[in-house]
């Protein structure tokens, strides 16, 4: 198979990379770059033969709810049609009595994650975001709270008027279980300067996220793609991730976030096609050697593209999602919420083995359990 | 390559001899590679009349080190040769291929068949003449029966504006079908294309699907090629595939008892090319059909266009159930996953049909744009309305330009062509025939991408 692989990779211009990938050697910079020029059928061969090195067949997802708590921003971010200024029509944030409403909603489902992220209300006190962590666990005990992206910890870190490595311990106290991997867009400052320059910078990202994994957290990590970023830029921001998950461990999961231009104020800026968001899954799984899942999220990308990633690269789809906000802000037109058995189906469909994990990727439901057992962690090769 | 006319098909005993070969085949197969436990599916698949094999798509790596892998390469390597696949092999590579194998295997093929980098589409509308029909389909919800209150029979003066719209987009071609009406008959439509074709020269008469056609012949009470000579001299210019769901008698008798049979509409197909029309073929799939029974209708589907070579293109998607009258029967909407194995498959098969389009109406863009890789050359038409898909719970259309960039983004040039694949676009320098049915009736090549 592998040789098959190699004569075809060969042809395609990057038997040299192929070499690499097979071998398990990492990729340099270079490599990246000619993987954005090279064949996508050929660069998601490779991405396709890494992802089943390290999964085999197992595809995993996980029943999730989101909790937006507030939509008040104050960092005016261009590419973002969900915030709102605090006096604007349709401005909100919920009260700690109003996300535990949110996730008792829920009771019904087996929901094992809420993923809370928002904007940044430069009005909420410290004190509130401990609250809502402890409104959410007190709503059901069981649920993981995955919350606050690196730059809502470093707002709250302002607000607590300590450092984080501080306040960690005390979030971690009121609830939090991880951290999600929003809010690093492209590391670049030419872009940030042109698209959100009020943002924390991606060296302030990185040390964020480098202080929450020295707290014993993990997180995830993203990329916003197909905006106004260069080849050169993402394949540098896939750098840096990697170099920084050398050091810390850190990572769980690598998600690559599609512009979704809509009401955003780069309305003019289409955003990437499907066969985009597969070349930029294929390339961040072979670049990133040592972060071990890589998410297709289906809710930005549409069904069709998160079932053909499962042989691009990625392993994951995230979960059942219930209530998404910021992206159906900016147009997207899949459903807000799916049934635990589609999730189910779409896997099955594409040929993988659908497997769901909490948000530490322990296995919760397996459909071969001789190949993911319940109860233990997700099997990762090397 | 398909020779148009002229060119004698298979006997019948040897098409005999090939079917008996196929079931010998499949009985074989099914006996030595359907092992998995049907328990599993259960769950998945309610309804009694879902795909009786319980279809699962294979599972990559768990497959590779089996005995269907090595068959799955040996007949990748045929397909990489160029050689023709069996039925029996189809339906390997339909159970047993991975998506990234059949999506690469299509790719191929596709682009033996259009070196070029051209990916076409057509400025078309779709027009509705009627929705009155007599063929209780139940998985379609556009129909209404005669002299329900919904039903209706567009005015002339209502198909005029119809068809003004599309000129001012500078539209090529008007995809007219309705339903089976009891009382218009052949001279009703005969009369209205004598009117449009003088009006609008530039607007291809694409009209009328075999079950119509059949269905004319029936009110006629004379034989379809009558009825297919007065309709061309009328100014048809070519038929459209619609019609063929899938065509194996099990299934027409389960989802459409009382449609035009899977015999018929070859026959009338094979009329059609034999007036010197070209028409296309199509599939919906993903309901009550098997996996055999899908490689069944692709290789009926192959063995007329052996015989007239008279089939432009090949279209497939998936059964849209939302809102039908049978809802009920029919198992939950298949997955894109599911649609995009099938296409994929359908171009490897379907290796004398020139054209294989998407179904970005049923199955969205960017599944549409992720077809181009897996077997695709063709975008469709632009459908200025479209209503009977849109019936059933599913509406896609999107304006020239969203479907420019997705064909430019996927690595392809865009161009516009007309119902016969000859191209119509100011931006290309080549080739443009055909330009007319006439010259599409003799043209050996259609598609100037080759």
């Amino acid at each position: 198979m592998s040789a098959r692989l190699l004569e075809r990779a060969r042809t395609a211009g990057i038997g040299d990379i192929a070499e690499l990938v097979l071998a398990k050697q990492r990729l340099s910079r270079e490599d990246g770059v000619r993987l954005y020029k090279a064949d996508l059928h050929v660069v998601g061969a490779l991405a396709n033969h890494m992802r089943e090195r390290l999964h085999g067949d197992l595809a995993y997802f996980n029943v999730n709810q989101h909790v937006n708590y507030t939509n008040i921003c104050n960092k005016l971010c261009r590419f973002c049609a969900f915030q709102r200024l605090p006096n604007q029509v349709g401005a909100y944030w919920m009260t700690p009595e109003q996300v535990a409403d949110k996730i008792t909603a829920q009771l019904g489902e087996p929901v094992t994650e809420v993923h809370m992220v928002a904007g940044i209300h430069p009005k909420l006190e410290y004190g509130y975001y401990l609250d809502i962590l402890r409104a959410a666990k007190r709503a059901r005990p069981s649920i993981h709270v995955k919350a606050f992206t690196m730059v809502e910890l470093d707002q709250i870190a302002k607000k607590a008027k300590k450092p984080l490595s501080e306040v960690l311990p005390e979030l971690i106290a009121a609830g939090l279980g991880s951290v999600p991997g929003g809010g690093a867009e492209v590391f670049s400052e030419r872009v940030r300067a042109e698209t959100y320059h009020l943002k924390i910078s991606g060296d302030q990202w990185l040390e964020t996220a480098r202080t929450v994994h020295r707290a014993g957290l993990k997180s995830n990590c993203t990329m916003l793609h197909g905006h106004i970023e260069t080849i050169e830029e993402r394949v540098d921001h896939l750098d840096r991730l990697r170099l920084l998950q050398d050091e810390t461990g850190g990572f769980q999961t690598y998600i690559p976030l599609s512009f979704h231009p809509d009401h955003s104020e780069m309305a003019d800026v289409p955003g990437p096609t499907a066969l985009d968001e597969l070349r930029e899954l294929a390339i961040g799984r072979l670049m990133l050697d040592n972060i071990p899942h890589i998410k297709a999220y289906w809710i930005l990308m549409d069904v069709a593209v998160a079932q053909l990633a499962l042989s691009y690269g990625a392993d994951d789809v995230d979960g059942t999602v219930v209530e998404e906000k910021i992206y159906h802000e900016a147009g997207a037109t899949t459903p807000q919420h799916v049934k635990r058995a589609e999730l189910v189906q779409w896997i099955r469909d594409a040929g993988r083995i659908p497997v769901e994990r909490d948000t530490l990727y322990n296995v919760v439901w397996s459909d071969d359990p001789s190949l993911a057992r319940v109860g233990e962690n997700a099997p990762v090769a090397n | 390559m398909a020779v148009f006319r002229g060119r004698t098909g298979a006997t019948q005993s040897e098409q005999d001899n090939a079917r008996g070969w196929f079931y010998l085949l499949w009985c074989l197969y099914s006996s030595a590679m359907i092992s998995e436990p049907s328990s599993g599916s259960s769950e998945v698949i309610a309804s009694t009349h879902a795909t009786p094999s319980g279809w699962r798509a294979p599972i990559s790596t768990a497959v590779a080190r089996t005995s269907a892998g090595h068959e799955v390469q040996r007949i990748s390597e045929r397909v990489e040769d160029g050689v023709r696949i069996s039925p029996a092999e189809a339906l390997v590579l339909h159970d047993f291929a991975d998506i990234s194998t059949l999506g690469r295997l299509a790719d191929l093929v596709r682009r033996r068949k259009h070196p070029s980098d051209a990916v076409t589409y057509i400025v078309d509308r779709n027009l509705n003449p009627t929705n009155v029909c007599i063929t209780d389909c139940g998985f379609c919800a556009f129909y209404r029966r005669p002299k329900h209150a919904e039903s209706y029979v567009l005015t002339r003066d209502e198909i005029h504006a119809k068809f003004d719209e599309l000129v001012l987009l500078d539209g090529r071609q008007v995809l007219m079908q309705g339903g089976h009406h009891p009382y218009l008959k052949t001279d009703w439509w005969c009369e209205l294309f004598a009117d449009l074709r003088p009006r609008y020269p530039n607007v291809n008469l694409h009209a009328l699907s075999a079950p119509e056609l059949d269905h004319l012949a029936k009110l006629d009470k004379r034989p379809v090629e009558h009825v297919i000579r007065d309709l061309k001299a009328a100014g048809l210019g070519s038929v459209p595939g619609a019609g063929a769901e899938i065509l194996v008698e099990r299934v027409r008798k389960i989802i459409a008892p009382k449609k035009t049979s899977t015999e018929r509409w070859l026959e009338v197909h094979r009329r059609v090319h034999e007036a010197g029309l070209r028409s296309s073929a199509t599939m919906m799939f993903a309901h009550v059909e098997t996996a055999a029974e899908r490689v069944e209708h692709l290789d009926r589907v192959r063995t007329l266009q052996d015989e007239t070579g008279g089939f432009t293109a090949f279209a497939c998607w998936t059964m849209q159930k939302d809102g039908v009258p049978e809802e009920e029967i029919y198992p939950d909407k298949a997955t894109p996953g599911v649609y995009l194995r099938v296409q994929a498959l359908s171009r490897i098969y379907l290796d004398n049909v020139e054209n294989i389009q998407t179904s970005y109406v049923t199955q969205g863009l960017k599944m549409a744009q992720i077809t181009l890789r897996h077997g695709c050359n063709d975008f469709g038409g632009t459908m200025m309305e479209e209503n009977v898909v849109s019936a059933a719970g599913c509406f896609h259309l999107s304006p020239i330009d969203k479907i420019e960039r997705q064909i430019t983004r996927a690595g392809f040039t865009p161009l516009r062509r007309n119902s016969w694949y000859g191209i119509v676009d100011e931006r290309f320098r080549g080739d443009r025939r055909p330009t007319t049915r006439e010259e599409a009736a003799t043209h050996t090549d259609v598609g100037v991408t080759r």
